[in-house]
């Protein structure tokens, strides 16, 4: 008993405890939890609870002694270290010494040094937060004292009773065994956990439930069973055996998890069970993740090549070096220096020896630094994201939270999206806007106006603030004499507003911590006058036939309908009922508004159901845990191995126990009415906590129709109705939802009809399988025919209009159906194994021939700015898929809404029901996009000839402007929809290439109905096979494989919990700030790091190169001008600062320009040094070095685009730092730093004339054809990038205007470059727009003027217009024209109001037939289709030229047209555009490439990616190499002139030469 | 801090005081707004900037241009590898103590204060082991290091019979060896012209850096006794100079200059100053004859050994170079200036026509 089982020998070996326990775990799967009380604490030898972990926690990784080589350890795991203390111990062999050894040790050491002090702080930060933790208090029982003790967490140990109070954090994962709520629940609160706001609640073990007197730990006895520890918060299982044998099971509603928080009960005791490091909480906390960034990757290679020309250097010199002892042969020269021994050294010998010496003196060329450097620049970007104002929510309270340390880079190189819709695109916030009941729809109208009046009022609101912020809150003071307007407006919607305004989001975050998911904008609904009336209509009957005696089911179904339909809302979920007086406090008890008597008497007068009633409620309530006697025995029972003799008990109390029950039907009044009097004349303030936001929309909805649910208990509802009065309903069981049933139920019994009545709500398309086929021909059959039919008629709509679409359907069983059900879902419930999977089975019995009663439709609004920031990301050149688990129509919509879809885009969709479908399909798509890929690139119009869609499933929803044979679409607005059916054969191996084939050539992909596993394999197929890098983005847990598997996972800290941040590399609050992140942030990280990256590359490559250039003047020796300490220090201490400075803080752009312009990226460098003749080794070397600095800072001058006071103190901190390190070290020691001794040095060059001289020329040289180039690609050729920092200076308003202006004129270059490369048509507006000339097509190319009379020619002109569009007058004028009867709106239109705007008009252009049965109120779209050519034709031309004209006067534009008019040489700035290779278009060559690689593309789709790649890549090696030798020339031919000076400008030039191949190859192969 | 962990804290925090909110801080510094200089190179600025810096360096360039021309030198190469050297004769290994004269004439009067250098090629002083070869402890007057010579200087650390060797090192033993005397032919008569050997050192080398060793017994020769002289070396360190007593040891003015390695294989090292006497303002016109006491071998791994003799200016040597640069740097900034004046120009003009 007292030990673990099976493990009889740990109790008594208690010294080898932890081997012994880790070894125990795999033997046995249980762990045996006894009381501690039962044992002494004092001599815990026999106590079997020792072995477990205490609660004691750490999370340290280091402790004093070990930290020293543990994290020595850790660093050598990093290969550049091992390398670097190789080099440091080859210091120490006489024969290679190159430096001091000791002095060699310094980098090595500086670095671990640095490295593990940053290791140490923050293991001292987790340390003091272990301890924090580990000293908060908690009450534990203690045996000696007989009472609770105030104790720390870390002495509490498994086995303990602790008491835990309201408000209380739980110290430890604890079996719930008492609570002083009268139904012995506790509530928790697990936001720290999984972040769902909502209680839980938590149930006292079973056999503890009837306890009426306090729990006394001293008369436990029991001897708990359960899991090991493990990391599911959801699945806890065990049982609990008492002394006289009997078992009670346990589940996850006995435990209460470390962490959560003890809510609504004011004292619980329970025993604990897991502790410390082996709670679920702390399983479950894997620490920040670490992901190795592409930048990273790639910078790894580059160090490999360095080290690669490293040892190619060396042998060069090792050669060099052997034939230069060669050529004196026996003949020593007088200043050779023979071996220690005295002996001459073979060539051969003394080369090798030199190989390794320098290794050592070339060592500078890998950067040793690097690492740290970029550890601490990533440090900092981590700290300005967390930092950014512009990502903090204030509703939330909440900040952006990197997760992922070192890939901030990343953000920067995103190429493809993929994004979850609810709750990521939409916020998740569930507005009930229509309902259909019996085949009857209620639109709902003036709850549709006033959401609407929400959004104008919010976005006054936000022009009020944005204006200066002059609609201050007034209080009633004020508005009581102004009068004014806008102030009563503000005072009356205030309560109502959605929290978009801040002060109110305040507010409302406050209250949010007490109610989850209701905003006002959910709470109130304006009721359907229609619905209502019926309601009441119904409500009035029932109250008559009850009255009257009469049978329920004589009220007209239809009635009966509404009336389950709003019992249904009402009590089909799990909301929890609270009251807002007292916060989390649970309304217990409600006074009735109807005399318990007349219920009571009614019950007694309706005799028929009576004794089926008492026994199936004494059945029931067997099963909800009632606090009876004669139930004890049931639930006694109900862990007894025979189900069937429980059964059998039950039929027997059947006919026993009627009586008692009787009552049951209705609460017993309330013996304390206090509290709940407010909650039943006012139930308005009553609060509803829902796990999903969509039940709570629907409560509220069915509040608004006056059936409010008032409270819910383990096993009773209790709703109001209107003139019914309250109601409790037995609550027999609840069938939780599930994502594979799609649907939840529960199982009630009807108080008026004493039926057993199931009520299931779920998604449409499984309800609507479920529902009993109507009967044949009776009149009944054919309404519910009539119904069925319409129902799934609005249920598209529905879809089409964006809404979610749940349907409510209702079962009445009978008592012997009830019975047969029940006994095997007793079976399953019982079952130990494979319970899950029994329960779903009976789920499945249970949810069968439904009755459908309606359905509703909840709209899930877009989030503030999706639309907008899809557009920028676009723009940016990002793929967007959206991967959604939502059914197709409404998924269409939302992306519709979002502008992921464009009406004029046509929309391939897939749906097919095999693989070979499937296959075909693609095929077919894949014709298709070739098709008209080839016809409009030879502007032929027979597209539509060429391709019919002969497949049936394959359909084309084109827009109607080019429906039929209208003519060429531009091709690459194509939209594919593919549902998950056919998503899963289109995963298939055999089909993935042609998938991603098609679904690259399209500009938007959906998934739909796809599960998250589906959506982890989009991810994954396309990060691999396009080698592309990927970001997912979601909210739920359904997105956590996904968010896993993409190069960055994006998830936003919403609604749904927080598994998704969890799991995600940075958590967001919303979607829209996705675009700052990856725009601003994104570009500045990964332009930063490149950079410095770069700089560090060409540093170190500078320096060594000098030194390189040293050996054909010092007999290829090793030796080097630059002394040791230079040498080493450089990198470390004189040229470090700035550049961390700059990687920091540097700032190509500005966040706004980023923002407006999304496009990229940057350039790189060089060098030189000098020299004289009658000078010594090191006087000439100290100069060197100074100018070589002087150089490398001026150079990062030339890099610098934004100089903060940090730039200009760094670099005068690092001239000032070398100098005064200089000028001591000069000083220091007249005797000491062999061999260079360069006493005095520093000081006596300081009084040379000629030094200054140099430093003056020097850098100037050396950076005069770099600067020279920069200035004229700057001025004349610039890349997006310089245009960008040219609009910076342009103050903002214009600047904005501008962005808009060259947006307009990227439109009709699509088309241009559209026909050059017909296979990659996906290129962002931008770039493409800023590739071809300002000639208008439609003026220039006659031919396509011609063809401008098609429409959709102009279709492709209208829709480069984004969100700017409100502010450009042109496109104004088109969507004017467009628009039509929204043109008013469309101009005050905020961005939100324009989405859903747009999201009409592309209902409409989709057009379908039944649009005329839909009660929406639409304007005819025959109407656009008239009007958009001509509007367009008058709108565009003169209206688009002028603005041209304007445009071109100013001097910047020009210069934004030819930024790629002309290809920057060799491949020099593709590699540096935002695009990659993939999409930019700004490089003739590329695209030729391009083009060619192309043709293949229905082999191999990722064939492409290699073709543009590898050249690339080649070049890169070849430039590499290549410019040594034309050094080495250069150095040779040098040795004439009588000054050196020349050579060492020749050797710049070459150096110089060298570098800018080395920065442009690296920076090539970084992008 | 784990995740889980922060909101556990946060938890606790929101417990402990009022609730605190995540808001950012809004300063400049966590926002990037630091104001910044964000310099753009545009032809606006660019053209005229290039012209500057141009027109300064042309003015650099020409005030150093000038100076250096105003600076004379003269080489005279005595290596003797041509037949009809007058040093041919000493190239012979059988040569000892050999002396040969060259002669030379002056036609103007050549400025003073004339240096006196002496020049080498293809000597590789900067070689590694060659310049790690000397131990300055030693050199320093430290006379524990006269016994215990530093590994540094080996192979000439000790000699064969074990005697330390002082100044150790392959530095000192490769000491240039060759003297110099410098006439003026006055009427036939040879006019020794005195060049100045002192102060040619650093000044640091020879008050800081190096010091002899204390005088033992009085004597200065007793201060180096268990010690052998350099293998190459012909007289022990101590007797370096028989002229001038103080002028020996380490304290050799020819010595320090010497031990200073040379950057480059071909360099040259001051041997004297003209500056005293008839000859402070210069060498007059006139011939001249250089003896060379000849006795260091170059010819061996093909070096040259020249004398030069050179005056100075406030920017030093001889140094042409410097002012070429400035001038041809600052030719070429006001060449890309136009350069790109015209490219700008023309852009310009064709893009406003496209336009227009």
């Amino acid at each position: 008993m007292a030990r673990e089982i099976g493990e009889p020998g740990v109790a008594k070996s208690s010294t080898t405890k932890k081997h012994k326990r880790r070894k125990s775990k795999k033997e046995i799967k249980t762990r045996t939890v006894h009381a501690n009380i039962l044992y002494d604490q004092a001599k815990g030898g026999d106590n079997p609870n020792r072995h477990y972990a205490n609660n004691k926690i750490k999370t340290t990784k280091y402790t004093l002694l070990s930290f020293i080589p543990k994290n020595l350890f850790e660093q050598f795991h990093r290969f550049a270290n091992v390398y670097f203390v190789f080099i440091a111990l080859l210091n120490f062999v006489p024969v290679v010494n190159a430096f001091q050894p000791e002095l060699a040790l310094a980098p090595v050491v500086f670095i671990l040094s640095v490295t593990a002090i940053k290791d140490l702080w923050e293991d001292y930060r987790r340390h003091r937060s272990d301890k924090e933790i580990n000293h908060m208090d908690c009450l534990v029982y203690s045996r000696s004292e007989r009472q609770y003790l105030e104790c720390y967490w870390k002495e509490v140990c498994v086995g303990d009773f602790i008491r835990l109070r309201c408000n209380e954090i739980l110290p430890a994962d604890v079996l719930l065994l008492s609570s002083s709520d009268p139904d012995r629940l506790c509530h928790i609160e697990t936001a720290t956990l999984d972040g769902e706001t909502n209680l839980k609640q938590r149930q006292v073990v079973r056999s503890f439930i009837d306890l009426d007197t306090e729990f006394d730990p001293l008369k436990y006895n029991s001897v708990i069973e359960c899991e090991k520890p493990n990391n599911d918060l959801n699945r806890f299982r065990g049982y609990i055996t008492h002394r006289n044998g009997r078992r009670d099971g346990l589940y996850k509603e006995n435990l209460l998890l470390r962490g959560c928080t003890i809510r609504n009960t004011e004292e619980a005791v329970g025993i604990v069970i897991y502790a410390g490091h082996e709670t679920k909480a702390m399983l479950n906390n894997s620490g920040p993740r670490y992901k190795r960034s592409k930048l990273e990757r790639q910078m790894n290679v580059d160090v490999f090549w360095c080290v690669v020309i490293l040892l190619v250097m060396c042998l060069f010199s090792a050669i060099g070096h052997g034939l230069w002892m060669f050529q004196y042969g026996d003949k020593r020269p007088v200043f050779d220096v023979l071996s220690p021994e005295g002996t001459d050294l073979s060539p051969v010998v003394s080369a090798i020896y030199l190989f390794l010496t320098m290794i050592i003196v070339f060592q500078v060329l890998i950067p040793i630094s690097l690492f740290v450097s970029i550890e601490i620049v990533k440090i900092c970007q981590v700290y300005f994201i967390h930092q950014d104002a512009d990502l903090y929510d204030e509703e939330t309270d909440s900040h952006l939270q990197c997760r992922a340390l070192n890939i901030t880079e990343d953000l920067g190189q995103m190429q493809y999206i993929f994004s979850d819709k609810t709750g990521t695109l939409t916020e998740n916030k569930m507005v009930f806007r229509r309902c259909i009941v019996a085949g009857v729809e209620y639109s709902h109208d003036a709850n549709a106006r006033r959401l609407a009046m929400y959004q104008e009022v919010d976005s006054e609101e936000d022009e009020g603030l944005s204006r200066g912020g002059t609609l201050p809150r007034k209080e009633s003071l004020t508005s009581q004499h102004s009068g004014g307007k806008a102030v009563l407006r503000s005072q009356s919607t205030k309560s109502h507003r959605r929290t978009g305004s801040r002060a109110e989001a305040k507010r409302a975050s406050i209250l949010s911590k007490h109610t989850a998911f209701s905003s006002p904008m959910e709470k109130d609904i304006t009721p359907d006058p229609q619905l209502r009336d019926k309601v009441n209509d119904c409500g009035s009957q029932m109250e008559f036939m009850r009255f009257h005696n009469q049978l329920l089911s004589q009220i007209s179904p239809d009635l009966q309908d509404v009336f389950d339909f709003f019992i249904a809302l009402t009590i089909c979920n799990t909301v929890v009922v609270s009251s807002p007086n007292q916060p989390r406090q649970k309304v217990r008890r409600f006074e009735l508004k109807s005399p318990v008597k007349t219920i009571e008497d009614f019950i007694k007068r309706f005799t028929p159901s009576r004794l089926t009633s008492a026994s199936s409620s004494s059945s029931s309530t067997s099963l909800a845990t009632n606090r009876s006697s004669s139930h004890r025995a049931c639930s006694s029972l109900l862990s007894s191995p025979s189900a069937e003799s429980t059964l059998a008990r039950l039929e027997e109390e059947r006919g026993a126990t009627p009586g008692i029950r009787g009552a049951l039907g209705t609460t017993p009044a309330c013996p304390h009415a206090g509290g709940s009097v407010a909650g039943g004349s006012d139930e308005g303030e009553l609060r509803y906590e829902a796990e999903s936001p969509d039940e709570a929309a629907l409560v509220y909805a069915a509040r608004a129709y006056k059936c409010s649910l008032v409270g819910r208990l383990a096993d009773q509802v209790t709703i109001e109705l209107p003139h019914v009065g309250r109601l409790s309903f037995e609550l027999l069981h609840t069938l939780a939802f599930d994502s594979t049933r799609k649907r939840m139920s529960v199982v009630v019994r009807n108080p008026l009809t004493e039926q057993i009545t199931v009520y299931t709500k779920g998604a449409d398309s499984v309800i609507m399988d479920l529902v009993r086929p109507p009967a044949a021909d009776d009149s009944k059959g054919k309404r519910q025919r009539k119904i069925l039919f319409k129902t799934q008629n609005y249920l598209n709509l529905y879809g089409m209009d964006g809404l979610r679409t749940l349907c409510i359907a209702k079962r009445v069983l009978s008592k012997e159906q009830y019975a047969s059900w029940l006994r095997r879902h007793l079976e399953a419930e019982t079952a130990i194994q494979g319970r899950e999977e029994l329960l779903f089975e009976s789920a499945l019995r249970l949810e069968t021939d439904l009755h459908l009663l309606g359905a509703t439709g909840i709209e899930d609004r877009l989030q503030d700015g999706v639309p907008e920031t899809i557009a920028a990301l676009r723009r940016a050149g990002l793929q967007i898929w959206v991967l959604t688990g939502d059914k197709q129509e409404t998924a269409i919509n939302i992306a519709y809404a979002c502008k992921l879809l464009d009406p004029e885009e046509e929309i391939i969709t897939l749906n097919a029901d095999s693989q070979e479908a499937c296959a075909v399909l693609l095929d077919e798509s894949l014709h298709y996009i070739q098709a008209k890929f080839l016809c409009s690139s030879s502007a032929d119009p027979c597209a539509a000839g060429v391709f019919q869609p002969d497949y049936a499933t394959l359909q084309f929803h084109a827009p109607p402007t080019s429906s039929g044979t209208a003519g060429p679409v531009v091709v690459h607005r194509l939209g594919l929809v593919i549902d998950g059916r056919t998503l899963a054969y289109a995963l298939d191996k055999s089909l993935e290439d042609k998938f991603l084939a098609v679904a690259r050539s399209c500009r938007s992909v959906l998934c739909c109905r796809s599960t998250p596993l589906q959506k982890s394999m989009v991810v994954k197929l396309v990060r691999d096979k396009l080698k592309v890098m990927t970001l997912a983005i979601g909210d739920g847990a359904n997105d956590v494989s996904m968010i896993q598997v993409a190069d960055v996972g994006v998830g936003i800290s919403g609604q749904e919990g927080m598994q998704a941040v969890m799991a995600s590399d940075f958590a967001l609050p919303r979607f829209q700030y996705l675009q700052k992140l990856l725009l601003v942030h994104g570009h500045w990280c990964y332009s930063r790091l490149a950079n410095m990256i770069l700089y560090f590359f060409y540093k170190n490559a500078m320096f060594v190169a000098l030194i390189f250039w040293y050996q054909f003047y010092c007999g290829f020796s090793g030796s080097a001008m630059i002394d040791q300490w230079y040498l080493i220090f450089f990198n470390l201490m004189f040229s470090a600062f700035p550049q961390l400075i700059t990687g920091t803080l540097d700032k190509d752009l500005s966040a706004d320009t980023l923002q407006e312009l999304p496009q990229l990226y940057m350039n790189g460098q060089n060098s030189e040094a000098y020299a004289d003749s009658d000078v010594d080794l090191f006087t000439w070397g100290t100069p060197i070095t100074t100018l070589a600095l002087l150089t490398i800072l001026l150079h990062l001058g030339i890099e610098t685009k934004t100089w903060t006071w940090m730039n200009w103190a760094s670099i005068a901190f690092s001239i000032v730092l070398f100098f005064m390190v200089a000028m001591c070290y000069n000083a220091s020691c007249p005797t000491c730093y062999s061999p260079s001794n360069p006493y005095w040095t520093m000081q006596r060059l300081l009084g040379d004339p000629l030094f200054y001289l140099m430093c003056v020329i020097t850098p100037i040289a050396a950076l005069l054809p770099r600067y020279f180039y920069r200035a004229c690609q700057g001025s004349l050729f610039p890349s997006p990038v310089q245009v960008g920092r040219q609009l910076d200076k342009v103050p903002l308003g214009l600047r904005r205007h501008l962005v808009n202006q060259s947006r307009i004129k990227a439109g009709p270059l699509r088309r241009g470059t559209a026909h050059r490369t017909p296979l990659y048509p996906l290129g962002p507006p931008f770039l493409k727009g800023c590739s071809s000339k300002i000639t208008d097509p439609y003026s220039s190319n006659p031919k396509q003027k011609a063809q401008a009379a098609s429409p959709i020619c102009l279709k492709s002109m209208e829709m480069k217009d984004t969100p700017g569009s409100s502010k450009n007058p042109v496109n104004h004028l088109e969507y004017v024209q467009k628009a039509g009867g929204w043109a008013g709106e469309k101009i005050s239109g905020s961005p939100s109001s324009e989405a859903l705007e747009t999201r009409d008009q592309l209902i409409s252009h989709v057009g379908l037939p039944e649009n005329s049965t839909m009660p929406y109120s639409r304007e005819p779209s025959q109407h656009d289709e008239v009007s958009l050519p001509v509007g367009l034709e008058t709108s565009l031309s003169p209206g688009q030229s002028s603005e041209i004209i304007w445009l071109t006067s100013t001097p910047l534009m020009p210069q934004m047209e030819c930024v790629q008019l002309i290809s920057p040489p060799s491949g020099d700035s593709p590699g540096v555009t935002y695009q990659k290779n993939q999409e930019s278009l700004d490089c003739p060559q590329q695209n030729i490439l391009k083009q060619t690689c192309g043709e293949r593309l229905s082999d191999s789709p990722d064939s492409v990616q290699e073709c543009s790649k590898t050249p690339s890549r080649a070049n890169v090696r070849k430039e590499w190499l290549e410019p040594w030798d034309a050094f080495a020339d250069a150095a040779v031919a040098g040795t004439s002139p009588s000054s050196a000076v020349s050579v060492v400008l020749t050797a710049a030039a070459a150096l110089y030469k060298c570098i800018l191949h080395l920065d442009v190859g690296i920076m090539i192969s970084l992008s | 801090k784990p995740f889980a962990f922060s909101c556990l804290w946060n938890a606790l925090r929101m417990k402990a005081g009022p609730s605190r909110t995540n808001r950012p801080d809004n300063t400049a510094f966590t926002q990037q707004r630091l104001p910044a200089w964000q310099p753009i190179l545009s032809a606006g600025i660019v053209i005229p900037g290039f012209t500057l810096i141009g027109l300064a360096f042309i003015g650099v360039g020409v005030a150093l241009f000038v100076t250096s021309q105003k600076i004379t030198d003269l080489e005279i190469d005595y290596t003797g590898v041509a037949a009809t050297s007058p040093c041919f004769k000493c190239t012979s290994f059988a040569a000892e103590n050999c002396m040969c004269q060259m002669e030379f004439t002056l036609t103007t009067l050549f400025e003073g204060p004339v240096f006196f250098y002496y020049g080498l090629t293809s000597y590789y002083q900067n070689f590694r082991t060659y310049g790690v070869s000397k131990d300055g402890y030693q050199l320093s007057g430290d006379t524990y290091y006269f016994n215990n010579p530093q590994d540094s200087c080996a192979p000439y650390q000790y000699d064969s019979n074990n005697n330390p060797i002082v100044p150790c090192g392959s530095i000192a033993n490769s000491m240039f060896s060759d003297t110099f005397q410098l006439y003026q032919v006055v009427n036939g008569m040879k006019k020794q012209i005195p060049l100045d050997g002192k102060g040619i050192a650093w000044w640091t080398d020879y008050n800081i850096k190096y010091s002899n060793p204390a005088l033992v017994n009085g004597s200065f020769a007793d201060a180096f006794s268990g010690t052998v002289k350099p293998v190459n070396w012909s007289k022990p360190v101590y007797e370096l100079d028989p002229t001038d007593q103080a002028n020996n040891g380490f304290l050799n003015q020819n010595f320090l200059v010497w031990m200073r390695q040379a950057a480059l294989p071909k360099f040259q090292k001051l041997y004297g100053r003209i500056a005293e006497g008839d000859y402070a303002q210069g060498l007059p016109a006139g011939n001249y004859t250089l003896l060379i006491n000849y006795s260091y071998p170059v010819i061996s791994f093909g070096g040259t050994k020249k004398v030069v003799l050179s005056n100075v200016s406030w920017m030093g040597g001889k140094n042409q170079f410097l002012g070429i640069a400035y001038l041809v740097i600052g030719s070429l900034c006001i060449v890309m200036a136009m350069v790109m004046l015209i490219i700008y120009a023309k852009y310009k003009f064709t893009d406003d026509d496209e336009d227009m």
